[in-house]
């Protein structure tokens, strides 16, 4: 397989953008990153997003946004793995360039959730459960996540104040990041006196509806080197997942999927956890958080919320942990994460993140999810 | 969600009669049930008819629920582990919210969940209510 670069990089700000589509906010995002690559043309679009066919009501997405970006005659094609459909969308755009099939592929993730009653969204984000034994049921997206928040503070002993650590970390990031959605800070005692959805989840546990598109330009080694003096190597990939229903796994609080994607991609890149410089992590909400960097191996299993506590995972730390403000509060567009997550790291990695910065990362990792830990992508990026 | 005839009576013997379908190669039991079983790749699974008495493992009482649940509100969800150590997620009846707790004793029993007034069609399953 041949190395894969990222060579350009383009996002919107992440809001209620009722004044944009969905194909304006590729559109916005796509032409940023063509011309941070220095208007290379790419040769394939792969978009990553979840909810166009329910929401928006709009198949082949693919075509659709690389005509209306001037790319009609390429390969176009959307990835769709729910809340994951970003990182399996820089996934499958790796393999186009690794594989030789392309030289510069295009992948951007775009989600538009505001154009309807909250309802309307939540419903399709249900889509991400079990149809017929979970969503059946009125099982909603929080419900699932709160059935392991509980079980997670009954095992492991942290309180619900020790949970609310996360979101308000995640506040303190994003209030530098101006493509955040949240751009506010908040308490502890905010966190844990905000509207119930599903107990114990809170409104301030959870990652905010929001638009947005991101973008990256992937291109192989004999291009990147040609047009630009800051390549990021894909340096692994790790894909993975696990049940979508929650109830036949081994164990609730073993996030399988995350484990092995991470293992792949750690095995790849040839590193490990503790030479992680920055990592932005799939933290749609706080118990999430806990589970992910305990899979990824940043902290042992029911010891996460107990590092956070220590101050752990704050900048200057090593590694930094979504210095973007996380899902939590740079903003969960749901198709787009994955693809926030890698152009966020890469910018860190060519030390031009406009938000909370980490000097001199060598070393960078992205994880993005559908579901509750169902379908992961662990994608480590190196300068 | 939407639903049909068909939809609801394809899945009636499991969310009616609490069935699963069991690994003959290793024993365990999934429901939802699965064709090939995921933890020894064994294609040998057959239906079996799970227990209806287990204990709450974990629990959420939703505030937000989604559309078709509003006279359900509070709805609580819940992962119950039966006798024999199977895992279930089902709703929980008959109880408060204030009065379920982690470890609360619980049994099977038959209920509407949701019914769609427009075709008429009211989908029944297996819900957990406290053990009296």
């Amino acid at each position: 397989m041949r190395k894969v670069y990222i060579v350009g990089i383009g996002m919107t700000k992440i809001s209620r953008h009722f004044n944009k589509s969905l194909r304006e906010l590729f559109a916005e995002a796509s032409l940023k990153a063509i011309d941070d690559s220095g208007n290379i043309k790419p040769g394939a679009v792969v978009v990553g997003n979840m909810m166009s066919s329910s929401l928006q009501e709009q198949d082949d997405l693919g075509a659709l946004l690389a005509d209306n970006i001037g790319l009609r005659g390429s390969a176009a094609l959307k990835v769709e793995a729910a809340c994951g459909s970003g990182g399996f969308a820089v996934a499958t755009g790796y393999t186009l360039v690794a594989s030789g099939l392309y030289d510069i592929v295009l992948v951007g993730g775009v989600e538009k959730m505001t154009d309807y009653p909250t309802a309307d969204t939540t419903k399709a984000l249900a889509q991400a459960a079990d149809a017929e034994y979970e969503v059946f049921y009125g099982a909603s997206f929080p419900a699932l996540n709160a059935l392991l928040m509980r079980l997670y503070m009954e095992r492991y002993g942290a309180t619900r104040e020790d949970m609310a650590l996360w979101p308000v970390m995640m506040h303190d990031n994003s209030y530098h990041n101006p493509y955040a959605q949240l751009r506010f800070k908040t308490t502890i005692q905010h966190v844990i006196s905000s509207p119930i959805i599903a107990d114990p989840i809170r409104l301030l546990d959870s990652s905010p509806i929001g638009d947005g598109a991101a973008v990256v330009i992937l291109a192989s080694e004999e291009i990147a080197k040609k047009i630009t003096d800051t390549p990021i190597e894909i340096a692994g990939v790790g894909l993975s997942t696990d049940s979508v229903d929650l109830a036949t796994r081994e164990d609730l609080l073993t996030a399988r999927s995350i484990r092995l994607a991470a293992h792949k991609a750690y095995k790849m890149a040839n590193v490990e956890p503790k030479y992680i410089d920055v990592a932005e992590v799939h933290d749609a909400f706080s118990i999430n958080a806990m589970l992910v960097l305990e899979e990824l191996g940043f902290a042992e299993r029911g010891k996460a919320w107990k590092m956070l506590k220590e101050g752990r995972f704050r900048p200057g730390d090593k590694p930094t942990v979504n210095p973007s403000g996380g899902l939590k509060a740079r903003g969960h567009p749901v198709g787009a994460t994955g693809v926030y997550q890698v152009a966020e790291v890469a910018m860190q990695l060519r030390g031009d993140f406009p938000g909370v910065r980490v000097d001199k990362a060598e070393i960078g990792l992205a994880q993005n999810m559908g579901g509750v830990a169902v379908s992961t992508s662990v994608i480590i990026l190196k300068r | 969600m939407r639903v049909s005839p068909a939809r609801l009576w394809r899945e009636k013997i499991y969310h009616y009669r609490l069935v699963a379908t069991m690994c003959k190669k290793c024993g365990k039991k999934y429901f939802p049930p699965k064709v090939v079983c995921p933890l020894c790749g064994s294609k040998g699974l057959e239906k079996v008819k799970l227990p209806e008495r287990g204990k709450v493992i974990t629990y959420t009482v939703l505030h937000v629920v989604p559309r078709g649940f509003r006279e359900n509100a509070p709805l609580i969800i819940a992962i119950i582990e039966l006798e024999d150590g199977t895992k279930v997620l089902a709703p929980l009846t008959d109880v408060k919210p204030s009065e379920v707790s982690i470890g609360m004793p619980v049994e099977a029993t038959l209920r509407k969940v949701f019914d769609e007034a427009e075709k008429g069609l009211i989908a029944y399953a297996v819900k957990f209510r406290p053990i009296l």
